[in-house]
């Protein structure tokens, strides 16, 4: 057997593959969903409590900052953690997947809140100024105004943001959650050969290329028509 | 002499903590006048014309337009504002949205008009700005004084019984000035009224039927514009004034 071989039938065995490809798949689409959760209610948690912010109410923008510091300070892994070995001592049992979802909607939530936030203040005063103007009430003005340009000076970092965020699913590892990761790895100590890892490798590829292009593509077509 | 006034200020008052940059205003606008207010930056014009529409919060006095005290906590101060338009300095133009829908995003949000009778509506005032064949543009696209027009236009197109220019020309080049204060010249034919806060001494002079002299928070002087810029009164006028000459033409 030469290197070359050697390397073939550690890494890519196919043999391995053919056994172990539908739980992998299984993991993909754990992950795959989580991720995609995870996106829509970490970015809609983080818009609502931006706007809430632009209340300026000032108890309730020191909650939303003390919220937004604390969730950006901690590891995603320790939140999940928390939330799933933790929280069933105080009557809060959560199982594997939404322990996950929450933990990674949270820490989401508070780099949307503080983007959007950043994005709101970064307009003029006088937009908002000359849209009451008119008579638009402080809600319409804040929908037809103020967020649709707060969201493109937003959205443009923040889509790396989710996907390193969705990435993240990957820690579910800890607390059981059968992801693509976790099924590889499983995989690869019941085979005892890694290609189960390369597999999962190239799951990762096929799920975050078409994202990370459709962000690339989002951040382009929001630039100002000039 | 005349019809009730459009806009009436009684004892206007606006201070900010211990600074008070307005110190009993009494102003009446009537309908079809256009009133120029001029005075040193820091006299409190802006904060005067700001007032009237709520923008600021006055603390003291009344600030009445069409009959009502719109300082009264229960006044609708949405519905008021559809019928004070209001053009800024700095135009204030979205700059997300096509001119055309700057200018009918109130009338489809406020008024609730459909998109189409929006459009039609919104392309009339532009219309009446010389932008039509712009409003398929963005305001990033058009030059300063078609962008104030632009924000003419938006305030026009709600029929509004007022409308309160700020310094409408102070962030335009020279050579876009006179454009915006012709439209302005138009809106005046038309029997729109005006209130103006300018430093276009020339203009003021020139078009309006009643020209205001702030300082100090208070209002210094008023009259026709033959009045105040041939004869003032008040050395402060004078002082003002003499700062002006040769810029005034």
């Amino acid at each position: 057997m030469t290197d070359f071989d050697r390397f073939i039938h550690t890494f890519f065995n196919l043999e391995v593959a053919a056994k172990y490809w539908p739980d992998l798949l299984k993991g993909l689409g754990v992950t795959a969903g989580i991720g995609l959760l995870v996106a829509i209610t970490g970015l809609v948690f983080g818009v609502v409590l931006a706007v809430l912010r632009a209340l300026q109410i000032r108890p309730l923008s020191l909650l939303i900052i003390a919220f937004a510091d604390i969730m950006r300070a901690l590891p995603p892994l320790v939140l999940m953690i928390v939330f799933f070995f933790a929280f069933p001592l105080i009557g809060l049992p959560m199982n594997a997947f939404t322990t996950v979802w929450l933990a990674l909607s949270l820490v989401l939530a508070a780099y949307a809140e503080e983007s959007v936030w950043g994005g709101i203040l970064s307009l003029p005063r006088g937009q908002s100024e000359a849209a009451r103007s008119t008579g638009l009430t402080w809600w319409q003005t804040m929908t037809s105004v103020i967020l649709p340009q707060a969201f493109r000076i937003a959205v443009p970092p923040l889509t790396n943001r989710v996907i390193a965020i969705s990435k993240n699913v990957a820690l579910g590892s800890v607390v059981a959650l059968n992801e693509v990761l976790n099924e590889a790895q499983s995989a690869t100590s019941n085979s005892g050969n890694p290609t189960p890892l390369t597999m999962a490798a190239f799951a990762y590829l096929l799920l975050f290329i078409p994202v990370i292009f459709a962000a690339r593509r989002l951040e382009s077509r929001w630039q100002w028509k000039v | 002499m005349s019809p009730s006034p459009i806009l009436e200020l009684v004892g206007l008052h606006k201070a900010y903590g211990s600074l008070s940059v307005l110190r009993g205003i009494d102003l009446r606008v009537y309908p079809g006048e256009m009133v120029c207010v001029i005075g040193p930056s820091g006299s409190g014009k802006s904060s005067m014309l700001r007032c009237c529409n709520r923008l600021e919060e006055s603390t003291g006095g009344q600030v009445v337009v069409d009959g009502t005290d719109i300082t009264r906590p229960d006044v609708d101060i949405n519905a008021v504002r559809q019928h004070i338009g209001m053009v800024f300095q700095s135009f204030n133009l979205y700059p997300h949205l096509s001119v055309l829908d700057n200018v009918g995003l109130a009338l489809r949000k406020v008024q609730g008009k459909s998109r189409s009778e929006a459009d039609t509506l919104a392309l009339a005032a532009l219309e009446r700005v010389g932008l039509a064949d712009k409003a398929k543009s963005h305001p990033a696209q058009l030059s300063g004084g078609q962008q104030q027009r632009v924000g003419i236009a938006r305030a026009i197109v709600l029929n509004p019984k007022l409308i309160l220019f700020d310094e409408p020309t102070s962030a335009l080049d020279p050579e876009t000035v006179g454009e915006v204060l012709k439209v302005m010249r138009q809106l005046r034919e038309a029997g729109m009224t005006m209130l103006v806060v300018t430093h276009e001494m020339g203009f003021a002079r020139a078009a309006a039927d009643r020209v205001i002299f702030m300082d100090g928070g208070v209002i210094v002087e008023q009259g026709a514009p033959a009045d105040v810029f041939g004869a003032p009164q008040h050395e402060r006028t004078r002082a003002f004034l003499s700062r002006y000459h040769g810029a005034a033409h």
